[in-house]
């Protein structure tokens, strides 16, 4: 068995996909780390204080779990779900009673995206008790502030789309809101975001687009940014 | 500024592959310094424990999503407005000062207040040394105090906000406690040796705590004040 598997990894084709070998050595085990496209965000060693779960307690690693989680089935969700008045609420209800899991789909978005707000500001805080944003991390505490008003408005756009009472009188609560920014910029504001001066077709595609596109880009964006930082700033 | 200890000589040509020198000057050696840190192998180090964290989270996220439905009220109706109408969690404490403070203050000036406050937070030398509230002139350090809580007060009071204004004095008891007291140890001592922008933070998180709670919990309809156990709305 074990030198069945000894052949695979050492096989061409194989190594053509894995450059490295098993990580059994140090050399090894750092080169599982920049040879891969997904793990060289990380560096081939970490401080050993930055590993014990009681200084992160995990939160930014979660904070991007959660939303891979989100990605993935906010992906399948948009197979069912049409964006239109007519169809935006008959659409959840076939989620909920006719497409297979489709109830489990939208609880597991739905629980995530709550937890989500929940877990980056819990983040936030355990930065900042730990003074982690002090010189050269600063302009990064900013990133985050950015990423923090990002992911709130990630989960406020997504919450329009159901179209049933709880969404449609959340975002109204909020766009007035909006409106009592002084100068009339407020209801500019307001007009542009809704496509108009009350919540309907055009809002929902509105709220559709930046919450399935344009919100979720300039996130993946800043966390690039955000991950970038912590590396050249010299890591956790 | 120190000055440096060596020099790089910048190349200006473009087109060709710049060579670069260091002139390393006398009094240092050139020689690696040494790593102080005691460090371990990403792999498999961090990226195990990321792998498990997030297998751990998945399972949480699925249990819960066995058990608890997304909630699916009926369609939207703009002709009935339920009471009350009750923006998500995260917004609920916004929602709340709402209920205090007019719409312009409620919903613009203190929002931008507190991301314009976040963001300045690493600029001002905020916590960058952390030392203790007394640890400088104490008199001056008590009359600033007592002015800033007493025009905060004099505000939460004109405008009926109990809410904020009571777990703001209990954090004043905080504060003042290791002004009267001598003791260095204990939690005397610990309160002592908090930082300024430690107790702004935690009053922020404070505040923010208790007003979402407040919205989420005890608000019912004309947003009065509704028992949990009554119903929650
Ligand atoms: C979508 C939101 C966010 C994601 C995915 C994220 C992700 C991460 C990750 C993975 C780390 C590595 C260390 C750790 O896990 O704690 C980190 C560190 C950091 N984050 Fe975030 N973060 C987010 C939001 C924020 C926010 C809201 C702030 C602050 C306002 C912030 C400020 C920082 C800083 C300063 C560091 C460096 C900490 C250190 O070196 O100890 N991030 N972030």
């Amino acid at each position: 068995m074990k030198k069945f598997f000894e052949k695979i990894f050492q096989s061409k084709v194989w190594r053509s996909i894995f450059r490295h070998g098993l990580p059994v050595s140090n050399r090894t085990r750092a080169e599982a780390v920049f040879y891969n496209f997904f793990l060289h965000v990380h560096p081939t060693k970490v401080r050993k204080r930055s590993l014990k779960f009681t200084y992160t307690w995990g939160l930014g690693g979660l904070s991007v779990g959660l939303f891979i989680v989100l990605v993935f089935t906010g992906a399948l969700l948009m197979l069912y779900y049409r964006p239109s008045v007519a169809q935006a609420y008959w659409d959840m209800k076939d989620l909920q009673f006719v497409v297979s899991s489709g109830q489990f789909l939208r609880n597991m978005h739905r629980w995530a995206a709550h937890a989500m707000v929940a877990i980056v500001f819990l983040h936030m805080m355990r930065v900042f008790y730990t003074g982690s944003y002090r010189p050269p991390k600063e302009f990064n505490w900013v990133i985050g502030v950015m990423l923090l008003v990002i992911t709130v408005l990630l989960s406020y756009t997504g919450y329009l789309l159901p179209w049933d009472q709880l969404s449609y009188w959340g975002i109204s609560v909020g766009t007035n809101m909006v409106r009592s920014v002084p100068f009339g910029i407020g209801d500019k504001i307001s007009f542009l975001l809704l496509g108009g001066n009350s919540v309907g077709e055009n809002a929902l595609v509105r709220f559709y687009v930046l919450h399935c596109f344009i919100i979720p880009v300039a996130a993946m964006v800043l966390m690039g940014i955000h991950f970038w930082r912590i590396r050249k700033d010299g890591g956790v | 500024m120190k000055e440096k200890d060596f020099h790089l000589e910048d190349s200006s040509n473009a087109k060709k592959p710049p060579k670069r020198v260091a002139f390393i000057k006398a009094r240092t050696a050139a020689r690696v310094k040494k790593e102080d840190e005691e460090m371990v192998m990403t792999v498999p180090n961090l990226v195990g424990r990321e792998v498990i964290a997030f297998e751990i989270m998945v399972i949480i996220l699925s249990v819960i999503s066995l058990f608890f439905n997304a909630p699916l009220e009926w369609i939207a109706n703009p002709e009935h407005t339920p009471n009350p109408a009750k923006a998500p969690w995260y917004f609920l404490g916004l929602q709340e000062l709402l209920h205090y403070f007019p719409p312009i203050v409620a919903g613009v000036i203190l929002p931008t207040l507190v991301v314009v406050a976040l963001i300045v937070i690493p600029y001002f030398r905020i916590n960058q040394k952390q030392e203790g509230f007394w640890k400088e002139d104490r008199q001056k350090t008590l009359m600033i105090f007592l002015a800033a809580v007493g025009i905060l007060s004099v505000i939460l009071f004109l405008f009926d906000v109990y809410a904020m204004l009571i777990p703001t004095w209990i954090m004043t008891g905080m504060i003042l406690a290791p002004y009267f007291s001598k003791k260095e140890d204990g939690i005397i001592g610990w309160l002592g040796s908090r930082s300024l922008s430690w107790w702004v933070m935690t009053w922020f998180v404070v505040i923010v705590v208790i007003l979402t709670t407040i919205g989420i919990l005890f608000r019912g309809p004309e947003w009065s004040w509704t028992w949990p156990w009554h119903e929650i709305y």
